[in-house]
């Protein structure tokens, strides 16, 4: 690529990143806005999360250029997000005695 | 000895070494963060009552640090893709507001830290109070190491420039996937602990 055209490819990233950013406005004003809906906690707590989800994608995607990666990182963040989501559950295991003591029982 | 694939990148992973280090490096961040999102879960669930983020803590403080750290963003990948035109001027200006954009966001975190703790709503006060003080704290610490380096590679370190430009480049990129991934855990931060 010749340093012209690396140039317009680069203004064109750079327009990516206007658009990304109106975006991620747009979703901030959102979030705010859901929270004065008074929204049952679990529904609040899903479109909250939904919403954050969203706008760290748009971050990962475009400003990390996680959208045009080698595959060396995706295999990378694959492992961690495996292990990430799998510390989210760890709390799970603090009722774990409970939960197999009632299974014992009703089968005993 | 010269440090290899700093510029080129290294044939095994099709990265330089740098770009690879500080993903790495991100993956531990994410399992740190994880840590302390699973523990806030555990200490919510687990608790009789939780409190309502937005009737303890102030949300039009913490929604205008959410646009101050998202703006910070957009201008640290504009710092980079400056330098890829080949604009230093653009570069400094760009990298300038980032910098600036940061210690706005420290400033008013310390503000509302002072507003808590005068009104004896420190760590000690209650669980909630525990668990937001650790996980905002970790994240201003992670403000402050991004302010240090971008405020190097901003200043001395923009010296590369004059000699290395791929190299410099690459810097503020990897630089950039940091600051971007700080921006990242406030975009979560912010929801759970004043929305929610």
């Amino acid at each position: 690529m010749d340093a012209h055209a690396a140039h317009d490819d680069i203004r064109s990233h750079v327009k990516t990143y206007y658009m990304v950013f109106g975006a991620l406005m747009v979703l901030t004003i959102i979030t705010v806005g859901v929270s004065y809906l008074h929204l049952p906690i679990p529904m609040a707590i899903a479109v909250a999360l939904i919403v954050a989800t969203i706008k760290g994608s748009l971050v990962a995607l475009f400003f990390m250029h996680l959208s045009n990666e080698r595959k060396m990182i995706y295999w990378a963040l694959a492992l961690t997000g495996f292990f990430f989501i799998f510390l989210l559950f760890v709390p799970l295991f603090t009722n774990s005695d409970k939960i197999i003591g009632t299974l014992v029982g009703t089968q005993w | 000895m010269e440090i290899p694939y700093t510029v080129e990148v290294r044939p095994d992973t099709g990265l330089s070494n740098g770009k690879l280090g500080v993903w790495l490096f991100l993956a531990s961040e994410v399992m740190l963060f994880g840590a302390l999102f699973s523990s806030y879960i555990l200490l919510r669930v687990g608790s009789a009552e939780w409190p309502h983020g937005s009737e303890e803590l102030s949300v039009p403080l913490a929604f205008f640090n959410t646009v101050v750290l998202i703006s910070s963003s957009v201008t640290m990948v504009m710092a980079w893709a400056s330098l890829k035109m080949n604009d230093f001027k653009k570069f400094r200006l760009n990298l300038g507001l980032t910098i600036l954009l940061a210690l706005t966001f420290l400033v008013v975190k310390f503000f509302e830290y002072e507003h808590h703790l005068v009104a004896g709503e420190g760590p000690s006060h209650n669980t909630f109070y525990a668990i937001y003080f650790t996980l905002t704290g970790l994240h201003g610490l992670h403000i402050l190491g991004g302010v240090i380096v971008n405020s190097y590679l901003w200043g001395p370190g923009a010296r590369m420039w004059q000699t290395q430009k791929e190299r410099f480049t690459n810097r503020i990129e990897i630089a950039g996937l940091y600051w971007h991934f700080v921006d990242l855990v406030w975009i979560f931060l912010f929801p759970i602990l004043y929305l929610l």
